[in-house]
């Protein structure tokens, strides 16, 4: 591999001062999934890696304000998969956890890694999507908030200034009548990358949906929500039909190219198919 | 740049050895350490020949710098059983003939070991996810998936 040099932060400050210091020539390193294979084929030259792995704070999953849950930036892809209080009540994000790569990678792969290299297809975007989720991200100004729908402005770019950093996710509690799913289409079930990839989330309250979240991935440059197809199941009782409807409006919302790994057309009929399937698990899971 | 003291646990003993930077955990114990039990297959997490356990957690040696392993508990092929005291995943792997070139095997034996330490009575479905990370090229999974299956009927049993 070629050389760097290695910084090794203990704590958010120092990461957010050694990047500070180091400038766009460095580069952070979580999981090393996606950022060691660029280092290794050269895609990668950075002068500095940042390696996020000795930040207590970044791998702790903590309650968050009313109920919620706080997801550091560096917790594994794997431990999304396991984790109860993750299960319990953000089944799509884990979901989405224990799709990624193989065990070998999951005990890895960050949820920061996956949101930060952007590609349109990450896994773990929808689920966060369709939870309304917020990422908190420090740098030398200190910390802000951005909902999740604005942190993603293009194919591999984010929000993030180079030298700031992504702390963690707060996730809202959906409440007790809420239920989500997150579903993927690809060729092989293993270590393959989403064709699309669909989360929903539904509220319920006396037999009414109160909230209605659908999110997409790989059908357009960043990861997006189909609010057309979200108002129409808002504020009714969720039928078969309603949910035949709604997968036709978020049809609508794609905006998919053709590529090796699928036409756009079949990506249309993916995004109907699978979000007429996460509706209807999303919607006994709000049921049960 | 100067080499840079990396201290943690491998097979149960304590560890100290200098490594570069940019060297991955990998080349750590296989090129420093003589560890040439873990395999460099693709060197992009792909195909699980690196496969070690990292704090009891199977990973992709190949995609951890060295130096993230400070502090941390390694375990590679060369610990998971010895001669005369085999791993019965190692045993039944033998007596199956599951290796055929052998290139896998390492990675196969570990992400199995995981597998069971944390499912103790898998269905094959679930053994089959368990190794779905590690290629075997020889096409060898019919015999892997006996061996096992009969390994962990051993492990349970022994540990009710």
């Amino acid at each position: 591999m070629r050389r760097f040099e290695l910084v090794l932060p203990g704590s958010v400050d120092d990461c957010v001062k050694a990047l500070a210091q180091a400038g766009p020539e460095s580069k952070l390193l979580a999981g090393g999934t996606d950022l060691l294979p660029q280092l290794k084929n050269g895609l990668l030259k950075p002068a500095r890696v940042i390696d996020l792995s000795g930040v207590p704070r970044l791998r702790a999953i903590e309650p968050g304000n009313g109920q919620g849950l706080r997801v550091g930036s560096a917790v594994t892809a794997r431990t999304l998969e396991l984790d109860r209080a993750v299960r319990a009540k953000y089944l799509s994000l884990a979901e989405s956890g224990a799709l990624v790569g193989s065990v070998q990678v999951r005990n890895l792969a960050t949820l920061g890694g996956n949101l930060c290299n952007a590609a349109p297809s990450a896994d773990m975007a929808p689920p966060l999507l369709a939870l309304d989720a917020e990422a908190v991200v420090t740098g030398p100004k200190g910390e802000r908030r951005v909902p999740i729908a604005a942190f993603f402005t293009g194919v591999r770019k984010t929000v993030l200034a180079p030298d700031e950093l992504l702390v963690e996710l707060v996730l809202p509690n959906p409440g007790a009548r809420s239920g989500g799913s997150y579903l993927r289409h690809t060729p092989r079930r293993e270590l393959d990358i989403a064709v699309v990839g669909v989360a929903s989330q539904l509220t319920l309250a006396n037999g009414v949906c109160t909230k209605a979240r659908i999110a997409l991935a790989a059908v357009a440059p960043i990861p997006l929500r189909a609010t057309a197809a979200e108002q129409a199941l808002e504020g009714q009782a969720v039928t078969p039909d309603r949910i035949k409807r709604a997968a036709d409006l978020a049809v609508e919302a794609a905006r998919p190219i053709s590529d090796q790994r699928g036409s756009a057309d079949f990506r249309r009929h993916l995004v109907r198919v699978l979000t007429r399937r996460t509706l209807t698990t999303a919607l006994a899971r709000a049921s049960a | 740049m100067a080499k840079q003291v990396l201290s943690f646990t491998v097979n149960d003993e304590p560890a100290e050895v200098l490594v570069q930077p940019w060297d991955t955990l990998l080349e750590a114990l296989r090129e420093r350490m003589g560890l040439t039990g873990p395999k460099e297959g693709c060197g992009t997490g792909d195909c699980g020949a690196c496969t070690v356990h990292f704090d009891g957690k199977p990973i992709a040696s190949c995609l951890l710098l060295a130096m993230q392993a400070r502090g941390h508990t390694v375990r590679t092929i060369e610990g998971l059983g010895k001669p005369g005291a085999l791993h019965p995943l190692q045993d039944a792997f033998i007596r199956h003939g599951v290796p055929q070139c052998g290139f896998c095997i390492p990675g196969v034996l570990m992400a199995a070991a995981a597998l069971l330490t944390e499912n103790p009575r898998p269905s094959e479905e679930e053994i089959r996810y368990g190794i779905a990370g590690n290629l075997c090229r020889c096409t060898g999974y019919t015999k892997m998936l006996a061996a096992i299956t009969e390994a962990a009927g051993a492990t349970a049993g022994r540990r009710s």
